[in-house]
């Protein structure tokens, strides 16, 4: 069983996209039938994603001695490129995280989407979606992963824009796949680069090559490509200055929300950082700079967070916060942390916006969360759950939050102070913010009379990604998930308690100062809010981003506009347009030609002939008087 | 004077050239028509010469001669299918006044 | 053809084809053309016997002489007029270019034909050709021949077709 799960890893991906196509093709229309497909296919990859762990597990595959199975894709030029299947522990983590958090996606939108026109179209794109992502985490080389980065992003763009007749979505899926593509662009000039210095892309060869390259020709032209190659997650996982896009995907519907930009997709940044960490662990400068802009864009995002009002946005943030967290823990040097966060996160995201999601449902889609309140009593299962996530990612023990969160931050205490200290105050706001989503959503004066009942399809989902988010860092902690997925030698798992009772004693206290706010009313929050105006204002309108990108766009995009235009009209058109009256011109002259009579074609035709049979009579007695003058 | 390959053929290309000459002066179709079959026999008249004159080995160019005949009906009969399509539209087969391709 | 009397009837042979087909340009009536066609074909066909090709002297008696010439004519017939009189007037406007344009044509070929002749050696056997050539029609050339046969059926149906008018 574990060697066929290891040999047809392929079909993890495959299913899922075959699901799309049939889906796609023939049962658009057949809404339960649809949801039905997606769920197989996606039950299929879990089950395979499984088989595959404990192969992994059992097999004795490690970061070391990957599993490979590969075929040629494209042979150009004396270039080759492989596509094909690498399992090792990171890869098998990943497969396994992405299809189960797809699954319980898909199973909690039947519920979720009922009665949607577009229901069939929701289920294809998931699957399209669980299909690439899969394929991107078990890529054997950039090439191929990135293929698979590339159909996320449109995946992202296709469900950002899912509800296309509402102009904000249609803006937000634009503005997801511009300001990504920007990060792809960087991306793909460092695989080129790559391929153009080593002469290849493979993960497995690269790992081989580069330290012999690093001895010879020293590590600054690696720098660059190491940059290049890091733009990429950038725009991808949400890292500052391109994180604008994430919080406008909340657009989309909430299950895409947790799958797409929680759970996995966003992940697919920090994901390629750690696959290709092979190369970013030999360039410090460069993880310095990995580790800084993460922990900047992890204080910055939840600094945002606190603010905002709408229940998607506040995850929104709070996930840009989480994935600056992770690079900061690459940045670090600590994979094992990094990858840890992300399982645990996304669990407990996913939890997260499934149960907004829920909330939002359960009263017509109202997505301020001042306007909700009270709705403990009335939705108790997703009450617990949320408060089980809220828990969880506040990193209170013993939930899962806790012990990926505390590895990121001991290990960055293992590195630099400055950087410690900037996660564990993110670490505060984040409680704070979460309490607070928490606290005014469910407590509180009661603002609706009647309920939407929740469907057990949306219940079920919930209650099992609860019990991840619960036990899932226990588990991993327990059961030695840092001499599993792991770069170089594995790390002994140790418990700094100071750092963790800090850092537990400070949730705390955040949560607690949350309650006094917004619970019991000892302070106010809008006099807490006026005090503070500037910042108040600063952080509500967050940080005034997107209106310097607007500006910056109008100067930059509208000057070289006018240039381009004034090329465009002169330059560009003038040719054209000469061009244009010169065929004219000819075409006129030529057509006198046409005179529609055969007789003229026939004529001109033998012309033609005695031109030829001239020159042939001309060519052949030079060459009669050049062979008998011994001219040859 | 002896008669050769050269005489021969220079009795096609004047065969040839008066077909020419004709299908370039006449304006009635069936004109045309029979100025074309003269080339077509001008061409035929080389092929037997060829295969008189040259060292052949067999009668290939006598076979050639047959297939080229074949085409040279076919061609007569869908000339004259054509002709009389453009008399029953045009009600006249003088080409000059058939130029509805004029440029 | 080295004997005299073949020089002979070759030239007589020679001068009726030409003038022969001259006569077709020059007639005004278009009948009077195609019986001047007939008399190019017949002259063709002697042409052909004494070249050793006395099958195909028969083959172009009998579809040139015959039956080409029969359709043309009957043609003419169909699509006459009251008179045949000056049915097939040369349009003298043309007349300077095109014999400008033959006449170099043919000075062009004649020195090629003259200047660079080829070697002329009789080396066939005398007697019948019939046998020959069917060994060559239904062996070498047998694809050719078949389809030909199918190239003659697609004329007919086109023939056929646009006379009577697909559209009535």
């Amino acid at each position: 069983m574990e060697l066929f799960a290891l040999n047809h890893a392929w079909l993890i991906p495959l299913v899922p996209a075959a699901a799309f196509i049939i889906i796609g093709l023939f049962f658009k229309e057949f809404h339960q039938l649809s949801a039905g497909i997606a769920v197989l296919a996606g039950t299929f990859s879990f089950i395979m994603s499984a088989a595959v762990v404990m192969a992994v597990l059992d097999a004795g595959i490690s970061v070391e001695m990957p599993f490979i199975q590969k075929i040629q894709w494209i042979k150009i030029a004396g270039m080759h490129f492989s596509m094909g299947v690498m399992i090792d522990p990171l890869s098998a983590m990943m497969l396994v995280v992405v299809s189960l958090v797809a699954l319980l996606v898909e199973i909690y939108s039947i519920g979720y989407m009922k009665g949607d026109k577009g229901y069939g179209r929701f289920f294809a794109y998931i699957s399209l979606f669980s299909a690439s992502m899969l394929g991107l985490n078990i890529a054997v080389n950039f090439l191929q992963m990135y293929v698979f980065w590339e159909l996320v992003g449109l995946c992202s763009y296709l469900l950002i824009g899912f509800y296309y007749y509402r102009i904000s979505a249609r803006e937000a899926a634009k503005k997801a796949f511009i300001t990504t593509r920007i990060g792809d662009f960087g991306l793909l000039i460092g695989i080129l680069s790559l391929q153009m210095v080593f002469g290849t892309v493979d993960f497995m060869e690269l790992r081989h090559i580069l330290p012999v390259y690093i001895a010879a020709n020293g590590t600054g032209l690696l720098t660059i490509i190491g940059i290049l190659l890091f733009i990429g997650p950038i725009g991808k996982s949400g890292q500052f200055p391109l994180h604008v896009w994430l919080p406008d995907a909340m657009e989309g519907p909430a299950p895409v929300s947790a799958l797409i930009h929680a759970a996995t997709m966003v992940v697919a940044g920090v994901y390629l950082v750690a696959r290709s960490y092979f190369l970013f662990a030999q360039l410090p400068e460069l993880l310095h700079l990995i580790a800084w802009l993460g922990a900047f864009t992890a204080f910055f995002a939840a600094s945002i967070a606190i603010t905002q009002r709408e229940i998607k946005r506040i995850l929104a943030y709070s996930t840009i916060s989480q994935l600056g967290y992770m690079m900061m823990a690459l940045g670090v040097g600590s994979l094992t942390a990094s990858m840890f966060h992300l399982l645990t996160h996304a669990f407990f995201k996913s939890l997260l916006f499934l149960g907004a999601g829920a909330v939002m449902h359960a009263i017509n889609e109202e997505a301020d969360i001042f306007k909700m309140g009270g709705l403990r009593k009335k939705m108790p299962l997703v009450f617990v759950t949320m408060t089980i996530g809220v828990l969880a990612i506040s990193g209170l023990p013993p939930f899962a939050g806790f012990f990926s969160k505390d590895e990121i931050l001991a290990a960055a205490a293992a590195v630099s102070m400055p950087l410690y200290i900037i996660g564990t105050i993110t670490a505060f706001m984040t409680a704070f913010y979460m309490a607070r989503l928490l606290f005014v959503v469910f407590w509180g004066k009661e603002q609706h009379g009647h309920v939407h009942k929740t469907s057990y399809f949306m219940q079920i989902p919930l209650a099992v990604l609860s019990i991840l988010a619960a036990f899932a860092g226990a588990a991993g902690y327990v059961g030695g998930f840092g001499d599993w997925v792991r770069f170089g030698e594995a790390m002994p798992e140790h418990m700094n308690i100071g750092l963790a009772g800090i850092s537990t004693a400070l949730s705390v206290a955040a949560i607690a100062l949350a309650w006094h706010i917004y619970v019991s009313k000892k302070y106010l929050s809008d006099i807490i809010a006026q005090k503070m105006g500037f910042i108040y204002t600063v952080s509500f309108n967050k940080y005034y981003i997107d209106e310097f990108y607007a500006i910056l766009c109008r100067i930059f995009i509208d000057g070289i506009g006018k240039i381009m235009y004034f090329i465009d009209l002169y330059i560009i058109d003038g040719i054209v347009n000469t061009m244009a009256a010169l065929t004219v011109y000819c075409s006129r002259i030529f057509s006198k030609l046409q005179t529609g009579q055969i007789q003229t074609y026939v004529a001109i035709f033998f012309c033609g002939v005695i031109i030829l049979l001239v020159y042939t009579i001309v060519f052949f007695t030079k060459i009669n008087e050049l062979a008998a003058g011994g001219g040859f | 004077m002896h008669v050769g390959l050269t005489q021969v053929l220079i009795l096609s290309a004047l065969l040839f050239c008066i077909g020419l000459y004709g299908i370039l002066v006449k304006r009635n179709l069936f004109a045309i028509l029979m100025c074309i079959e003269i080339m077509l026999n001008a061409v035929n008249i080389n092929f037997a010469a060829f295969n008189y004159f040259l060292p052949m080995p067999d009668l290939s160019g006598q076979v050639m001669m047959i297939f080229s005949i074949t085409v040279a009906a076919a061609e007569v009969a869908v000339g004259l299918a054509i002709i009389f399509k453009i008399y029953h539209d045009f009600k006249t087969v003088n080409i000059d006044k058939i130029n509805n391709m004029k440029g | 053809m080295a004997d005299t009397m073949a020089s002979i009837i070759f030239y007589i042979l020679a001068i009726i084809i030409v003038v022969a087909a001259w006569g077709i340009i020059y007639c005004k009536n278009l009948v009077h053309s195609a019986l001047s066609m007939t008399l190019c074909f017949i002259a063709i066909a002697g042409l052909y016997a004494l070249m050793q090709a006395d099958f195909l002297a028969a083959v172009q008696i009998m579809i040139y002489a015959g039956t080409v010439v029969i359709l043309i004519a009957l043609g003419i017939m169909m699509t006459r007029r009251i008179s045949m009189d000056r049915t097939n007037m040369p349009e003298r406007r043309y007349m300077i270019w095109t014999a400008l344009i033959t006449g170099g044509l043919f000075t062009c070929l004649g020195i090629i034909f003259i200047e660079y002749p080829l070697a002329s050696v009789n080396v066939k056997p005398e007697g019948n050709t019939v046998d020959a050539i069917a060994q060559l029609l239904l062996g070498k050339y047998m694809l050719s021949f078949e389809i030909a046969a199918v190239l003659l059926l697609a004329a007919m149906i086109g023939a056929v077709v646009l006379a009577k008018g697909a559209d009535e």
